[in-house]
Order: structure tokens, then sequence, then C-alpha cells
């Protein structure tokens, strides 16, 4: 089987609930993923969209799977670099879990491809995404490198 | 952070950790077949290095798939190298790499 994948997860002290609108809701996320603007309408089946700052799209794709403060599953294109759209989509699960007085973020991302070059490069921007996730939701603050969108891109 | 530095104190799992990162999503008999370490020991640094979220498994039917996970690394590097930092050793570490390739 090829595929291209990895799983990373975090231990974050919040509730699911926190965590869930943490993941949600764009005026969280630009804080914590590049000043990013994530839009979607959070339904099965509903567009999702990844902008820049300055409006482009950087990421597309659709809700395949939604459980609130459980699960949330998307198929997830990158739109800015020719060479990654053409890989085609990947598919991206996020679950939350209780664990004692934290919550386990998982965060799988996959495409059926050997050697994903996106791949590889979303995996160099999870770590400081889910970094900075965790201290926005403990302490109010995001980690001020994921605050602004990388100039490269 | 004492359960990633006592988990990386070990060559044995830095080993393992270097495996995953060459071909990540490996069994436990895959990682047995690539490193020099009985079953039991690949079986119990596995372990520790879960403990220490260094290692995410993935359970597929009867198997179980072990992927590298950097995240804590990431949170190490982040409380002490600095934004501004990290360029200079990025340089540093491209100009030991560069100059080490010429010597062979």
């Amino acid at each position: 089987m090829k595929t291209s994948k990895f799983v990373y997860v975090i231990y974050i002290r919040t509730t699911p609930e926190k965590l869930w609108q943490a993941l949600t809701d764009p005026k969280f996320v630009r804080k914590y993923f590049f000043g990013a603007v994530q839009e979607s309408d959070w339904k099965p089946g509903a567009s999702w969209q990844l902008k820049t700052p300055d409006g482009r799209v950087a990421d597309s794709g659709e809700v395949l799977e939604i459980e609130p403060c459980r699960k949330l599953v998307l198929k997830w294109r990158h739109e800015l670099r020719a060479e990654l759209r053409a890989e085609g989509h990947t598919r991206m699960t996020c679950e939350i879990e209780k664990s004692g007085s934290s919550v386990k973020l998982t965060i799988t991302h996959e495409m059926d491809r050997a050697r994903s070059k996106f791949i590889d490069g979303v995996s160099e921007g999870w770590p400081p995404i889910l970094s900075s996730l965790k201290s926005l939701i403990e302490t109010g603050e995001s980690l001020e490198e994921t605050r602004t969108w990388p100039e490269e891109l | 952070m004492d359960a990633v530095f006592k988990a990386l104190a070990d060559p044995g799992r830095r080993q393992l950790l270097d495996e995953l990162r060459r071909k990540n999503g490996q069994t436990l008999t895959e990682l047995r077949g690539q490193l020099a370490m009985t079953r039991q020991a690949v079986s119990k640094h596995l372990a520790v290095l879960e403990r220490a979220n260094l290692v995410a498994s993935v359970r597929r039917g009867r198997e179980k798939l072990h992927y590298l996970n950097p995240v804590p690394l990431h949170e190490i590097y982040e409380r002490w190298i600095g934004k501004y930092e990290r360029h200079r050793l990025q340089a540093l570490s491209d100009l030991k790499k560069s100059l080490e390739e010429r010597k062979e």
C-alpha cells in the first residue's frame, strides 16, 4: 500500500469543548495557524478553506466527517504551489479524547501516494502549530512565530 | 519534559527514532528486523518512547503501527531556541555538513 502519513499527538490541559472551539473558531485558529483564516460551515459535505492573511486560498477541501468535540475529518488539498496542488487530495483527521485532567489530540495527515511532498511539507508545519495551540489554550498566548504567515509562501 | 529526556538518554531508543524517521509507520516486527535488538528490547523501548509521547501508535487490524511524534521535541526546541537564533544555528549546521561532506 503506497501512502504518506504522519500521526502527531499532543496533550493539552483543557476540555474537549474548549479544544473544539480552538480548532474550529477562526478567531482562535489565526492565532496559532500563521494568521490563516479558516472558513467552513462545519457540516458533513460542507466546503472548507484556509486562506492566507491577504485573502489567497492556501488550502481547500471539504468536511468528510464531523462529530463535535470528538472527531473531524477533512479532505484537504494545497492550492498555492502548483507541484503540491498536483498531488491531489489528502485526508486530515483530528481526534479528541479525554485523558485524565487533559485532552489528547491526535492529528493524522495522510495521502494515498508514496513520498508526498505535501505531506513532507505539512509535517514541518504541524509541530509548531500544535505547540502554539497548546500554549494558546493553556496560557492565553500563542507562540510568536506562528502568528504571521511565512514570507516565502 | 523529564520523560522525554529520559527516553532520549538511551542510544537504542534514539536508534528507534532514527529508524522511524527513515520510514514512518512501522510495526514492531519491521523495526526489529532493522535493528540488532531482541523483540522484548524493542517492545520495552517503544513503550518508554510512547509514554514520553515521542512515538504515537495506531492500530490497523491486528497490527500496531508506530509513528515518530516530533511534537514534544518541538516544545524543547521552542523553550531554548529563539526565533533569531534559529537562522544562525541553521547556517552553522549547514556549514558543518558541507565541510564534513567534502572530506569524504
